[in-house]
């Protein structure tokens, strides 16, 4: 049963980092809306997303759902803990999702759905990371029940962790933007990508300073006895990563500014993983005290290992349809 | 336990949200079949119409799977944010299932969706066809899982409660329960039957305008078809799934029926005034022995009243039982224009029929109307339980969350999903005053190489 309650982690933490990275992407674009530099730019943009975006956002259904189906005590503890953040990304979630289908039908009230696609994005992105330092500071549990107030979740580290986020969000938007498109909306994403490239690393650098002084507990996870030592590529990675993202932007490289985005946020999500094992709700509630009765980790899993490389299959397919240049007339202006 | 307040405006945000959310895959999982059906059509006959068609009808699929989304992502949460004693309850038992729905059928239809939506010049005609298919059944795969979540909470088996939650035993009794067979053809014959409605009202709006009458005649026509087959279809599948709830969940069939003594030779009430408190009706207007007739096939059958049960156990009656004859109304209503349809088919003037076209087109949201009465029977008469027998609805909701933040969301949601329809109204009425692209087949206005390859040979040179 701890092999089951560790392998239902592994396909959750899998679900929320494709998330992340998928619909990290769109709603950078999102978030770097306003400051394109004209219309058409926009219009690339969005194209460049609006036939992948509902699978993007397929895998926060697949995080939520995971959540409930493997470990369901953690799930009823969770989401009232976090009630107002949560319920504020599905408002934000809402604007920018319908953008995709009112905007190309609008004529005058185009700048409107931008800025409903710009706020939902943002808000979107900072609630997300809100999400992810209030639970990474910790959750007040009693039983099976959340025991803390409305407004928990709001301290310094969790609105450093939104702000974090919005960065990575933004700058994953931006090296997207590099790869897709071509010319000035090229240029100008260039430029984007090198400002939140630095607020991107400048965030990870506080969060990782400040995540071991929350709890001795994962200080000395990363720095007692051996770990130190096992954990030290850790940083040096990092740092590695960076650099190669600013010489590949400066460069000219097309995708490898994105690639190396994606792997900024893969390692900064090992780092978390690494300070909350084997807490799925820190600091107190591990994977094995709230994983779900066999049965059901047994039938999900089944399906989750038959389906989801089918699902990894047609997801890579849809985007090799739509691959290359996006521009402002493909996408929506055909689909009429 | 949290105050009675709480459970109520949980109760109500929740009803408004899925409310608001089953509207759109009424729609979509109907539409989705039609276009299959289109595509297929214009495959084999490479008559452009049934192209035009397809690109016309695609539209309003997308603004409405659209809208279907974003609401739907909110319901995955909001069962944790407002009900996180049920969703620890029942979690082992529903999570897979709503799990299997996202692997199995919200992954298909995103995945294909972009190809369906956008991919006419970029794949080939067959693989086009073949990811219109793939979306059609992925809306057909959510509906089974989501429906056996449903009928899971209504009548419940295959699992025991220990410890404070349910543990399953067998999994095909969990999927398998004895209402999801009755539940998931009844719901799936409603969205094909709200989707004929809406083709058949739009498309007589053209007609009754004399406008795009070449791609109005043909969507006519087969809405008509679907009609005359599934509104009788309906109504005997809605009859047998009275019977099973009957079976299974006899107060919610006593509230339907605004029954409170359990009798022989009982009356079908058309109207009344269901009175919770003094456990009686006011202002009866019934049918001699029309309930034990219709439940029983005998007038001497006995059919349960609600006082079989102590009132706090007793579903609400009056939104029940008018719920159920708002449906009732509606499903006949459909079988009269099926076969006012059919007569003018017959007399050969289907397409000139004024008073016809005019029927179809005040009947153009009464679908989505009958679904969601249908919805609040069979919800409001699960009450007070949110699995039947088993889980009350005051013990399923989050205890920490307060009344304050529930009432601030609700009236959140109602601004915003109020702006939303509105805007999706908007929208739509405009994709319909539009009507079809005028363009031909492989004229794709600033991207003439558009559907390049489809059917060579076929294709029509731009004039």
């Amino acid at each position: 049963m701890e092999t089951l309650a560790i392998v239902s982690a592994g396909v959750i933490a899998f679900a929320i980092l494709m998330y992340v990275v998928l619909d990290g992407f769109d709603l950078g674009i999102g978030i770097l809306f306003p400051f394109a530099p004209d219309e058409d730019a926009r219009h690339a943009m969005i194209n460049s997303v609006a036939p992948v975006w509902d699978g993007n956002e397929t895998w926060l259904v697949l995080g939520g759902g995971g959540l409930l189906v493997f470990f369901p005590t953690a799930y009823s503890i969770v989401l009232p803990a976090f009630y107002i953040p949560v319920m504020a990304m599905l408002f934000a979630l809402i604007f920018r999702g319908v953008t995709f289908e009112f905007r190309h039908s609008a004529h005058t009230s185009v700048h409107l759905w931008n800025r409903s696609f710009f706020y939902g994005s943002l808000v979107a992105a900072f609630m997300q990371g809100v999400l992810l330092g209030a639970l990474v500071q910790g959750v007040n549990v009693e039983g099976v029940r959340y025991a803390g107030g409305m407004f928990d979740w709001l301290t310094p580290f969790s609105i450093l962790t939104g702000i974090g986020v919005v960065a990575g969000y933004g700058l994953l938007g931006a090296t997207w933007t590099i790869y897709k498109t071509a010319g000035k909306v090229q240029d100008w994403a260039r430029g984007a990508a090198v400002v939140l490239g630095g607020g991107t690393l400048v965030a990870m650098t506080a969060v990782s300073v400040m995540t071991p002084l929350l709890r001795p507990a994962i200080a000395e996870r990363w720095f007692g006895g051996l770990n130190l030592l096992y954990l030290s590529p850790v940083p040096f990675l990092t740092l590695a990563l960076a650099i190669f993202l600013f010489w590949s932007i400066f460069t000219k490289r097309e995708l490898a500014p994105f690639l190396s985005s994606v792997g900024l946020f893969i390692l900064g999500f090992f780092g978390i993983a690494v300070s909350l094992y084997p807490n799925i709700i820190p600091p107190s509630v591990t994977v094995w005290d709230v994983v779900a009765p066999r049965s059901s980790i047994v039938f999900a899993l089944i399906g989750v290992a038959v389906v989801l490389p089918m699902v990894l299959l047609y997801t890579v397919y849809a985007y090799s349809v739509f691959h290359g240049k996006a521009s402002e007339h493909g996408g929506y202006a055909e689909h009429d | 336990m949290p105050p009675i307040d709480a459970e109520i405006l949980a109760r109500l945000q929740f009803a408004f949200t899925i409310a608001f959310h089953i509207l759109f895959p009424t729609l979509t999982i109907g539409l989705g079949g039609f276009l299959v059906f289109f595509e297929a059509k214009f495959l084999r006959t490479g008559d452009e119409v049934w192209y035009r068609l397809y690109r016309f009808w695609v539209n309003i699929f997308a603004l409405s799977f659209g809208m279907g989304v974003v609401s739907g992502i909110v319901l995955s949460y909001q069962l944790g944010t407002n009900w996180s004693e049920w969703s620890r309850i029942t979690g082992p038992v529903l999570g897979p299932l709503i799990g299997f729905e996202v692997l199995t059928a919200f992954f298909l239809e995103a995945g294909f969706l972009g190809i369906m939506l956008f991919g006419w010049d970029k794949v080939g005609p067959r693989l086009h066809f073949l990811a219109t298919c793939l979306v059609a059944v992925g809306t057909a795969i959510s509906a089974f899982w989501i429906l056996a979540a449903n009928s899971w909470m209504q009548t419940p088996q295959g699992a025991t409660f220990i410890d404070g939650h349910f543990v399953v035993d067998s999994w095909f009794e969990v999927i398998f329960n004895p209402s999801f067979p009755y539940r998931l053809m009844h719901m799936t014959i409603a969205s094909y039957l709200t989707t004929a409605v809406v083709i058949a009202g739009i498309s007589g709006f053209y007609l009754l305008r004399n406008q795009n009458a070449e791609i109005a005649r043909p969507a006519f026509s087969t809405a008509f078809w679907a009609l005359l087959v599934l509104a009788p279809l309906q109504i005997f599948l809605g009859d047998q799934h009275g019977l099973n709830t009957l079976e299974h969940q006899p107060m919610k069939v006593a509230a339907m029926e605004g029954n409170w003594e359990t009798r022989s030779h009982a009356p079908f009430h058309i109207f009344a005034i269901p009175d919770r408190k003094a456990q009686t009706n006011h202002l009866e207007l019934s049918i001699p022995w029309g309930s034990s007739l219709i439940l029983k096939h005998s007038p001497s059958g006995v059919v349960p009243g609600l006082n079989e049960v102590p009132i706090e156990d007793q579903p609400p009656v009056g939104v029940v039982f008018w719920s159920f004859r708002i449906m009732l109304a509606i499903g006949f209503l459909f079988l009269a224009l099926g076969l006012w349809g059919a007569w003018s088919r017959y007399r050969g003037n289907l397409f000139e029929d004024r008073w016809l076209q005019r029927f179809a087109l005040v009947m153009t949201p009464a679908g989505f109307v009958a679904t969601l009465a249908g919805w609040f029977v069979t919800e409001v008469g699960r009450q007070p339980w949110t699995v039947y027998g088993m889980v009350r609805t005051s013990e399923s909701v989050s205890p920490t969350v307060t009344a304050e933040a529930v009432a601030t969301t609700l009236v959140l949601f109602l601004i915003v999903y109020g702006g939303l329809f509105g805007a999706y109204l908007y929208y739509l009425v405009k994709l319909v005053r539009k009507g079809p692209n005028p363009l031909s087949v492989g004229e794709e206005g600033e991207r003439p190489e558009a559907i390049r390859g489809a059917r060579p040979g076929l294709v029509i040179p731009a004039e």
